[in-house]
Order: C-alpha cells, then sequence, then structure tokens
C-alpha cells in the first residue's frame, strides 16, 4: 500500500494521486499534470535555472530550486512556491514580477520566471548578488538590469508557511518503490534490506538520472527526512555535519578558520544545487572533481559510518579508493562529517579553477592547510581534485614544503614535485599540461598569499 | 553597474521612447506562452530523433525493430518514409534531413521516432542500433585545407596589388591565429509543433526567425505547395541566429511525423540533442601577412581566412561573405588579397550567429594591429587611428563602398574619453610594475558594421495593418520576436503613423498566412526593413482616413493632422481616431492595408566582388580594462566603456539592451565559451554543465554604455534609425585585445580561457 506524496504547492495542499511516479521530476509534474507552464526547462541538467522554483522553509527561509532535478518523493513534506505563486497584495504582479519588468530586465523573457524566483529568495535571504544568480542564466540582457533590479528588491514580508508533518513514508509506482524514513533506525533498516537501492540525499546528481537520462530508477531511498543526517554541531575542536545537510544550511556554520572552506562552497553549483546538495552526497558520489573533497583531505576530515550492524568511524583519506569508489558497504550510509578547525597557526586556504568563476566544475581544485611555526613550514597537507581518478592529497609537494623556509623556494619545490603526485587527464575542463601548470600556480599563490596577505591575489577580488 | 539616462530625444510614449518589450510583465508572471507552454492538442504525438555517433561513414539502412518493440512507439520515419525530397537546404541543395547511404557529422539525424508520449520517443530513438561503417574524417581546419575540402568555392576581394605593396613596404609581419565557434544557447531550445488539416494542410508552430522559410522546407519535404503550409510563430526564448535555418528542419520533421500519422506531432529537443544536431557560429583560422611603415600605417594586407562550415553550405556563403567584407574593420589598407575558404569539415554545419562572419572578419584587422604596434612598440589604439578609414586614408572598402570617417574617429574619441583612457593607462602601468602576479591591461575596439542582408533579394518586407471601427489597430508584419524588441519598436512605428498610443496596437503572431514570401529577422533589419513596411501599411490607411475626413470638413487632407489619438484639421475640428475610423467604414472605405519595403541602392557585383552590399555602416567603439591572474591564467573584465551608433534610436531602452546583451554574448565567445570535439568528432560539451556561456560575474562591474547621441542615420532609414542587434557584439574584440595588452603575447587564440591565457604566458 502506497503512501501518497504530499505537499504545499503556492500555500495550498496537494496531494499526488497513487502511482504517480515518485521518480517524476518536480519540473515534468509542474508542467504537465499541474498545469503550470511559467517554470520553464531550458537544460534538464541544473545548470540554466529556468526552472528555479523556491522551498519555503517553516523559519521563512526560502531555498531556490532546479525543479528538473528536484524528484517528487523527495518534495513530501515540502512547501514549494512557483512563479505562478507570487502575487501582489492586490493580486495582480508581484513586486518582484514588476521591478524585473520595470528595469527591462526581460528580453526573450524564457529565463525570466527562473530569475523571478531566484530574486523573490534573495529578498528574503540577501548576500551577495551575484551569488543568488549564479544558478541562473540570461542569454539576453548581459545581466545589469537583472542586478539593477535586483538590488532594489525589498522582502514582502510574507509569512513562512506551515508544513505538513511528514512521518517515514513509501511511495510506491509501477515497477518502483520510493523510500521516505523519518528515523535513523527506519533508514539503516531499509538499507540493509534494500543494498541496490540508490541513495538519494540531495538529488543534485542522481537527478539527472530523471530528468537528462529520463530513467525511472527501481527503488530509491531518500535521505531528507532523517533528522540525525541533518544536523550539525559544533565546538571548538570541529564541527559533525550531518551527511545529509544541505551546503546552504551548511555555510552558517563554517565560520573562523573555515571561512576559506565558506567561500569555495559559495562557488559550488549555485544557490539551487546547494539548497539540495549535501557534503554526504559528495563523498558518496566520489568525483575526482569534488569540490569540498580536497579541503575534506587538507583537514584531515572523518567520517561516522552507520549501518544496522553499527556504527564505525573511516578517515575520508581511506574512504575513498578510486575514480568514484569508496568503502562504503551496501548496507552502510555516511552519518556525518568529523571537520576539524585549523588550529591556532594553522592557514586553510580553498582554490577552485575552472572556465567561468561562478557554477562551473573545477578543472583543478586545491586546498592547503599550512602550520607555520618561526619561518618555517612545520607541516603542510597538500589536497587536489582534478589531478588523477579521485581527489588526493599531494605526498611529494607536501615533502617539499615540510620543514623549509617560508619562502618562495620552498613553494617553487613543492610546485616542481607536483608533477610526481598526479596524474592528470586532458578533457573539455582542461589539458593535463594546463591542470599541471596551473596547479602549480595555485602552489606559487599560496607563497603570495602568505608573504603578502595585503595584497589582493585573485582577479575577483579586485 | 550604472543606471543610465534615456538619451534627450526620448519621449514619453511615442517614437524614440524607451518603452519595454512588449511582454515584458508576463515574462515576469510566467504568462508569456512560449511554444512548449500552448495547451496540448487532442492526440498529440511526440517525436524525438536519432542521432548519428559517428563523424563519417557508411549508413546502412536502419532497423526499426528495436524501438518499435518497445511500449508507446508509433512510427520510426526514416528517408524513405519522406513523401517529398529529403532535402533541408535553405540555399543550396541536397542537405538531407535524415542521412540516408552516409553520415557526414556526428549528431546528425538519422530516424524520426514517434511515440505517445515523448519519453516513449526518446527510449525508442535511443533503442536504435545505426549500423555505420566508419570513414576518415575530416575533423580541422588545416586538413579540410590541405585537402581543398571546401562547401563553396573561395572567396575573394582583392584591391591593387598586395603582393608588390608587400614586398615594397619597409617592415612585414607574418600571423596565424584561430577563433572557436559559439554555441547559441537560446534559452529555449529548438521546437515544433505540427498540426494536420484538411486538404493537405499543415500548420506548423515553431520557434523560428524565419517562418516562410519553415514553410519552404516543410513543404519540400511534405511534397506539397507553399499554400498548403501555414508556419506561425508568436515569440521564441532566444534566436540569435540559431533559429534562421535549424529551425525549418526542426518543422519539417515534426510536419513529417504529423502527415504521416496524421495527428499533432510536438517536436522538442532535448539541450543535448539540440547542441550536437545544431550548427553554430563557424570557426575560422586566419593566416596573415602584412606590410607597413614606421608609423604604423599597414600599407598591404594578403590574408586568408579559413571558415569551418561544417559538412554542408547552410548559410555559409553569407557568413563568408560577411567576413571578408568587415576584415579591415574600420581600416584602410590600400592594397589587399582577402581570401575566405568555407572548409567542409565532418562537423554540424555550422550557422548564422549574431554578426553573420562579421565578428570573426573584424578579428583579423585586430590582430594585424595588434602584431604591428608591437612590432613598433606603440599602442594598438595609435595604430589603428593611424589607419583609419576616411581622413588622410582611403575612405572607401577594398569593395568599393565608402565609409564614414568622421563617425570612426568620433566614437573612438568619445569612448576613449569616456573610460578616461590615459589616466587609466597610467594607473595600471603602475598597478603592474608594483604587483606580483597579477596584470591589467587595456584594450580597444572600433566597429563598422554593414547593416542588410548580403543576399540583394532578402532585403525586402511586407506588413499588415487593419484599423477596426472602434479605432484599435491589428498589426502584422514578417519580422519575429525572440526578445530584441522588434515588435515594440515596430508598434511605436506604427502609433506614431496613427498619432495614437502604442498600446492600442494590437500585436500578433508573425505567420505566413498573414503576410507572405518574408525574410528572416536576420541580419540586424528587423526594424530597419518591418518598420517601412509597416509604416507603408499603415500611411496608406491614414492617407484614407484623412481623404474621408477631408470631405467631411471640407478641408485639404493637407491639413488633416493626426496625434494624441485625435484627428484634427486647423485649430477647430477634431474627432476621435475611433469615430473617424468608423466615418470610413460607413463610407465604405477599406481599414486594411498591406506595406511593402525593399532597400533602395544597394548592390553586389558578384563576379567583380565589388559594390555597395549595405545599407549603411553601423558604429560602435569600446575601451575596456582586464585583469590577469599570472600563475592560473584566470582573468576578468573589469570595466568596459561602449559608445554605439543606433542613428537616432527608435526605443532607447531596447537598444541599450541590445548593446548590452550583444557585448557580454561576444565577451562569451572571445573568453568563456569553449566547444571541445572529441578525436572521433563527437562534441562533448552539450550543455550549459560543460559548456559555459557568461554569468551575471562575468560582467564587468562597471559596464557604462552610451548611444552615440545626435547623430541621425545619413541614409533613409526609418525615422533615421540604426541596426543595433549585431554591430555591439564586436565590442567584445575589446575584452580580446585587453587580454593580449595585459600578458603582452603576440598571439592569444579564441576564446580566451584561462587555460589559453596562462599557456599563452607560458609561452606554450
Amino acid at each position: 500500500m502506497s503512501d501518497r506524496i504530499g505537499f504545499l504547492l503556492n500555500g495550498a495542499p496537494v496531494s499526488l494521486p497513487a502511482g504517480t511516479s515518485p521518480t517524476m521530476t518536480l519540473l515534468d509534474w509542474l508542467r504537465g499534470p499541474a498545469g503550470l507552464t511559467g517554470t520553464k526547462e531550458g537544460c534538464a541538467e541544473g545548470d540554466c535555472g529556468a526552472c528555479t522554483v523556491v522551498l519555503e522553509a517553516a523559519d521563512g527561509g526560502r531555498a531556490p530550486i532546479n525543479a528538473c532535478l528536484a524528484m517528487l518523493g523527495q518534495m513530501h513534506g515540502r512547501a514549494i512556491r512557483t512563479v505562478e505563486g507570487l502575487r501582489g497584495e492586490e493580486g495582480g504582479p508581484h513586486p518582484v514580477q514588476r521591478r524585473l519588468a520595470e528595469a527591462d530586465a526581460t528580453q526573450c523573457g524564457f529565463c525570466t520566471p527562473g530569475i523571478v524566483m531566484a530574486a523573490w529568495a534573495q529578498a528574503r535571504e540577501g548576500g551577495d548578488p551575484h551569488e543568488a544568480l549564479a544558478g541562473n542564466l540570461c542569454r539576453c540582457t548581459g545581466y545589469r538590469p537583472i542586478l539593477d533590479a535586483l538590488a532594489a528588491m525589498q522582502d514582502d514580508r510574507a509569512p513562512p508557511p506551515v508544513l505538513p508533518v511528514a512521518g517515514t513514508a513509501c511511495f510506491t509506482a509501477e515497477g518502483q518503490v520510493f523510500h521516505h524514513p523519518a528515523s535513523l533506525a527506519e533508514l539503516l533498516r531499509l538499507r540493509a534490506a534494500h543494498p541496490a537501492a540508490l541513495l538519494l540525499a540531495g538529488g543534485t546528481d542522481l537527478g539527472l538520472l530523471a530528468s537528462e537520462h529520463r530513467q525511472r530508477p527501481a527503488a530509491v531511498i531518500a535521505l531528507d527526512a532523517v533528522p540525525e543526517l541533518q544536523a550539525c554541531t559544533g565546538d571548538a575542536a570541529g564541527l559533525s555535519i550531518g551527511a545529509a545537510l544541505p551546503y546552504g544550511r551548511l555555510l552558517p556554520w563554517l565560520d573562523g578558520g573555515l571561512a576559506p572552506f565558506a567561500a569555495l562552497l559559495r562557488r559550488l553549483g549555485s544557490r539551487q544545487i546547494r539548497s539540495l546538495g549535501t557534503l554526504g552526497g559528495n563523498l558518496g558520489t566520489a568525483s575526482p572533481i569534488g569540490d569540498a573533497l580536497p579541503v575534506l583531505l587538507a583537514l584531515g576530515a572523518g567520517l561516522r559510518i552507520a549501518s544496522a550492524r553499527g556504527e564505525r568511524a573511516c578517515a575520508v583519506e581511506e574512504f575513498l579508493t578510486g575514480y568514484r569508489r569508496t568503502t562504503l558497504a551496501p548496507d552502510e550510509v555516511i552519518l556525518a562529517i568529523r571537520l576539524p578547525r585549523p588550529a591556532a597557526g594553522e592557514i586553510l586556504v580553498c582554490e577552485k579553477l575552472s572556465k567561468r568563476h561562478d557554477q562551473d566544475i573545477a578543472a583543478v581544485s586545491g586546498a592547503f592547510l599550512l602550520r607555520v611555526e618561526a619561518g618555517r613550514v612545520a607541516a603542510a597537507r597538500l589536497a587536489f581534485g582534478g589531478m588523477g581518478p579521485m581527489a588526493a592529497r599531494a605526498r611529494a609537494a607536501e615533502a617539499a614544503l615540510t620543514g623549509a623556509p617560508l619562502a618562495r623556494p620552498a613553494f617553487e619545490a613543492a610546485a616542481a614535485a607536483l608533477a610526481q603526485d598526479v596524474a592528470p587527464l586532458s578533457d573539455w575542463r582542461g589539458s593535463a599540461a594546463y591542470r599541471l601548470a596551473a596547479a602549480q600556480g595555485l602552489l606559487r599563490r599560496l607563497h603570495w598569499r602568505i608573504a603578502r596577505p595585503d595584497l589582493p591575489l585573485e582577479v575577483h577580488a579586485l | 553597474m550604472t543606471a543610465h539616462p534615456a538619451p534627450p530625444q526620448a519621449a514619453a510614449r511615442g517614437m524614440g521612447a524607451a518603452l519595454r518589450q512588449d511582454s515584458a510583465l508576463k515574462h515576469a508572471t510566467g504568462e508569456a506562452r512560449f511554444l512548449d507552454d500552448l495547451p496540448e492538442p487532442p492526440g498529440l504525438l511526440h517525436a524525438a530523433l536519432a542521432l548519428s555517433p559517428v563523424a563519417h561513414g557508411r549508413l546502412a539502412p536502419l532497423d526499426p525493430a528495436p524501438a518499435l518493440a518497445l511500449p508507446g512507439i508509433v512510427a520510426v520515419l526514416r528517408p524513405g518514409d519522406i513523401p517529398g525530397r529529403n532535402d533541408i537546404a535553405s540555399a543550396g541543395s541536397n542537405e538531407p534531413l535524415l542521412a540516408e547511404g552516409m553520415v557526414e557529422h556526428a549528431g546528425q539525424p538519422l530516424a524520426i521516432v514517434v511515440g505517445m508520449t515523448r519519453d516513449a520517443a526518446l527510449a525508442g530513438a535511443a533503442a536504435l542500433r545505426p549500423e555505420i561503417a566508419p570513414l576518415p574524417a575530416i575533423l580541422s581546419l588545416e586538413e579540410a585545407i590541405a585537402r581543398e575540402a571546401w562547401v563553396m568555392p573561395p572567396q575573394e576581394i582583392r584591391r591593387g596589388d598586395a603582393a608588390a605593396a608587400l614586398a615594397a613596404a619597409p617592415h612585414r609581419l607574418a600571423g596565424e591565429f584561430r577563433a572557436g565557434g559559439q554555441e547559441h544557447f537560446y534559452l529555449e531550445g529548438q521546437i515544433a509543433l505540427a498540426l494536420p488539416g484538411e486538404d493537405g494542410e499543415m500548420t506548423i508552430h515553431s520557434s523560428t526567425q524565419h517562418p516562410t522559410e519553415v514553410q519552404h522546407i516543410a513543404a519540400r519535404v511534405l511534397g506539397c505547395p507553399f499554400s498548403r503550409v501555414t508556419a506561425v510563430t508568436r515569440r521564441m526564448g532566444g534566436g540569435f541566429g540559431g533559429k534562421e535555418s535549424n529551425a525549418s528542419w526542426v518543422a519539417a520533421a515534426a510536419a513529417l511525423a504529423a502527415r504521416h500519422t496524421g495527428r499533432p506531432v510536438k517536436l522538442r529537443l532535448s539541450r543535448k540533442a539540440d547542441m550536437a544536431a545544431t550548427g553554430k557560429r563557424h570557426p575560422f583560422l586566419y593566416r596573415w601577412q602584412a606590410g607597413f611603415d614606421g608609423t604604423g600605417r599597414i600599407l598591404a594586407l594578403d590574408a586568408t581566412l579559413a571558415a569551418d562550415a561544417g559538412h554542408s553550405l547552410d548559410l555559409t556563403a553569407g557568413v563568408v561573405f560577411r567576413a571578408i567584407t568587415h576584415a579591415l574593420g574600420c581600416c584602410d589598407v590600400p592594397d589587399v588579397a582577402l581570401r575566405a575558404l568555407a572548409c567542409r569539415t565532418n562537423t554540424v554545419s555550422h550557422t548564422a550567429f549574431r554578426g553573420f562572419g562579421g565578428p570573426q572578419g573584424a578579428l583579423l584587422i585586430e590582430d594585424v594591429v595588434h602584431r604591428v604596434a608591437g612590432a613598433l612598440g606603440q599602442p594598438p589604439e595609435a595604430v589603428r587611428a593611424r589607419n583609419f578609414a576616411g581622413g588622410e586614408n582611403g575612405a572607401e572598402t577594398p569593395y568599393g563602398q565608402a565609409l564614414e570617417g568622421a563617425l570612426i574617429r568620433r566614437v573612438w574619441a568619445e569612448a576613449q574619453r569616456d573610460a578616461d583612457w590615459s589616466a587609466r593607462r597610467r594607473e595600471i602601468a603602475a598597478f603592474n610594475a608594483a604587483h606580483p602576479t597579477l596584470r591589467r591591461g587595456l584594450g580597444s575596439m572600433v566597429l563598422a558594421f554593414g547593416i542588410s542582408f548580403g543576399q540583394m533579394h532578402m532585403n525586402q518586407a511586407g506588413a499588415l495593418v487593419h484599423v477596426y471601427t472602434d479605432g484599435s489597430i491589428r498589426l502584422n508584419h514578417g519580422g519575429t520576436e525572440m526578445g530584441q524588441g522588434l515588435f515594440i519598436k515596430v508598434a511605436q512605428v506604427v502609433a506614431s503613423v496613427f498619432g495614437v498610443d502604442v498600446d492600442r496596437i494590437a500585436l500578433s503572431a508573425t505567420s505566413t498566412a498573414e503576410v507572405p514570401n518574408t525574410s528572416p529577422t536576420a541580419a540586424s533589419t528587423g526594424s530597419d526593413l518591418n518598420g517601412w513596411a509597416a509604416h507603408a501599411a499603415a500611411s496608406a490607411i491614414r492617407g484614407r482616413m484623412a481623404a474621408v475626413a477631408a470631405a467631411e470638413w471640407g478641408v485639404p487632407a493637407e491639413e488633416i493632422a493626426f496625434a494624441e489619438g485625435q484627428v484634427t484639421a486647423g485649430g477647430n475640428r477634431a474627432m476621435e481616431f475611433g469615430e473617424l475610423a468608423r466615418l470610413a467604414y460607413m463610407q465604405r472605405v477599406s481599414l486594411s492595408a498591406t506595406g511593402f519595403y525593399r532597400t533602395p541602392d544597394i548592390h553586389w557585383d558578384r563576379a567583380a566582388m565589388r559594390g555597395e552590399p549595405f545599407f549603411y555602416f553601423s558604429y560602435g567603439a569600446a575601451a575596456v580594462e582586464v585583469a590577469v591572474d599570472l600563475l592560473t591564467g584566470e582573468h576578468r573584465c573589469l570595466a568596459a566603456h561602449l559608445v554605439q551608433d543606433c542613428g537616432r534610436s527608435l526605443n532607447p531602452a531596447v537598444d541599450l539592451g541590445q548593446v548590452e546583451g550583444a557585448f557580454v554574448q561576444g565577451l562569451g565567445w572571445l573568453t568563456c565559451e569553449e566547444l571541445w570535439w572529441d578525436a572521433e568528432g563527437r562534441l562533448r560539451t552539450l550543455g550549459p554543465s560543460t559548456y559555459k556561456i557568461p554569468g551575471s560575474r562575468d560582467v564587468p562591474p562597471v559596464l557604462r554604455v552610451r548611444l552615440l547621441e545626435g547623430a541621425p542615420a545619413r541614409s533613409e532609414t526609418i525615422f533615421r534609425s540604426k541596426a543595433v542587434g549585431e554591430p555591439p557584439l564586436l565590442l567584445a574584440t575589446a575584452v580580446w585585445n585587453a587580454l593580449k595588452d595585459a600578458i603582452g603575447t603576440d598571439r592569444l587564440d579564441a576564446p580566451a580561457t584561462p587555460e589559453r591565457v596562462l599557456m599563452a604566458i607560458r609561452g606554450g
């Protein structure tokens, strides 16, 4: 007996008919059965933002998401607002909609509904306007009028929704079962019983199966309703981050010495991606270009991994074993990430090189943790992504730095040694030669970051 | 970001007013319907394409069985199912809709699979297993040149004796560089909905810049007269040239499926299929030799511009024509030989893209100027100015059309002043001397862009205007709305003729049934051509209405005035516009008229490669600043000051949007948008996750755009305005120039990705 997927849509409760595929994308459902065609499909891969809708949280927060990547089962218990759900006080267009129109911020208009929703979220959430727009491509305007409109927007003070209570549920459709456990015990039981089921954290990677590849996975276990996986706690030594906590909700925790990690995560995908995407997902997919992985390696992060058999701890470095391979057993889930803070005297630097600054996948990423004592590099942990089959530490480069005087020759030596550590590929993100040269450049830049903290050292700092 | 004051000529509501795009608010509320948003007709079927995974090979007849075995598959259409001709060529011939016997590029359509649902059709297409015996493929321009593989004969524009002038020149340089292609990345992908009717009729809703070509090619594929096919376009979610010829075959495929099944069929390409199967901006390879003197005067230029046409002609003839007619930009070179090669490769057939070869052409002279400047130790802008057409130099292009030297000098002087160029130069020098790892650079660009279709016959347009008896007005013309603001501009023209508010004009979808035999909305000519055609239609009605009023009041028709919704004569006679419309009807006077326009005074001699093919030139200038990280190749445009000549702007808000949007699109072409084909000739950047168009942060934080003031067009254009769609894309060339300035390199291929910049810094 299937439960029914239920959520709030533009403030009104919706209960989907039994038999609705739980892996149908929210976008397909909106444009099809719901008849709401204001939300557009531009790419079906979560990059263009034409399908942006907003998840309204009980605390009033607004999280824009790509409706093309979100599966209906994931939406259970959520509150969704689409462009049709924005109205002004007199029932006419919402001020956000008016302002964009009046600013000449639309030309062809196909991206506009998505930009409206990103802007509506931004009006409440605030922050860097480029960050708010990183997930929304516009091919016509050149963005200037959109940014002008964004700068003039104010929160409409609309009250938060009262979210439906969603307990453990299971949605079935022809040939499909979608588990939506609401407790850790239930999750571990399901995981043991269905080791072949796909674990769905944010779905920003897995969502492509449904969206772009039009597949209907047979079994899915969604992680978003398990409280333990959503928790974050912190102390002076570090953070314990629930594996399914979306990046967007992790960011406020990354303060002090972890601020460079926060700055990096603000370039991971877009707000839409960060509203759903999770650190656990980044680890689980174990992509060689996962943005967060070098940072976890440099900081010496550890994992808590759970199964019905019990719990175990594992360093991230041991967890990653190869190209998209990990030590996660078929009955296990990642419970939490233990992220140490840089200690006093330690410097954390996080780097990412891509063709476009925002919302691009790294050609090369790097994370460097240096301990400096008495003008020498007392310890160095250097980790790179995009430089081999998996994110990994650069041991030869580390050795070249460790113990050396904090001066340019040591970093030149590390850059030279790096060639022994890495085996990059050539592809559309960069040639092997470029990747090596650029990664060496990051080590040289590391020197200047320490030697000349007074200088802007990135073009985006100018 | 800065606000932009409206130019002084802007009136509140009429001609020259900064009115919004006609659908702006509907875009923002989601009410504006794009093709895929239309309510679906009962019985609708969906189509999907099977595409070739191989760049070149012999194709065995395709077995439909694997698709037909799947649930929900209605039909698998192969070349033999085409009742008319399997030919979707827009200009040449023999460009198949579905590959027959041979495949010529990866991504080429092989079959159309029709299903009950889109997912069924996609699954069916994916299930097909084409048998292709691979043949050697031509995958590079160098190889095509070596094999003399052309899609059309080389073209050449000559003046004087370039070889002799080169030999005699005090200094000589040679250069080679390349510019990549560009994916249009219209946010709305290609889509068509075909509805079969009675008596062999077919109505096709298409996201197209060229409804007439949709009509023609669908009729050719269906084997029916043009009169049986109606193509309709209300709006596109972006076009940029990508829906000039490519929309036609998508529409024809939908029409074929609709004819075959007798049911409505929608074909919406996935983003990946769209990027694999549709053409892009032509990549170019350039080789040149220049002779110059010690003052920087370029005396001779011999250059070859090789365009990657892909596997077929498509619109390449026009693209290379525009490339060689724009290869000297705003400059004069006395002795030139410019050759354009249209290379045939086993790649998707490249097509129109905003600028249509003009941006690629202009890179040539900019590269020469950069190198000459480097050789002489002069700034590039000084060398360019030394060679500006007009003044002490010749004013005629090598093909015999005069440029306006005064405007060239004026736009550059204004951009230089706006940017405070000399002060920036000093500040940048100081910064560069002090910073260990970052370098700033300055770059400029001055453009001269010829306006008119290179194909003379295409410079015509039609319009249809109805006035109803309540005084409301319906406007239709051959131009299509892709976001560029054409509909509001033409409505403003009609409103000004009738002296009414623009809100009185009802805009309607472009349709081959209303205005026939139209040209594509392309070559920046949309408002020039359709504005005049609509003006003619409205003026004809206005003339008839004026005669009615004159007779009613017993005054000469010349005394009748139309303004502010009123019709008046002298100071004491007035009636509402609608009242006069009703009176005209009662007197059995027609209130409907067609209008027609043909661009005057243009001509081209194909044999001599001479003439005056452009009605006029648009001019513009840019001064930009960039920063480069020497360690990583990362770079960023920090400031851009743009001056664009729009004549007397029909709508400064729309024109400003065109300038900004074109600049950023050009910035993408030259810096971050990289098409990456693998060794087997398959494009691997098939979506926005791998193909990176500019995002908001890539727009320079200082972006100041001015429309040139007090410069009405000298040609008799509509209200002395000038076209604006394409020219400002060339302004982004300043960014490429600035990057070269920052890193001090001779050669920097485009797109100048961080990788190319870093490798250029490292001398590789």
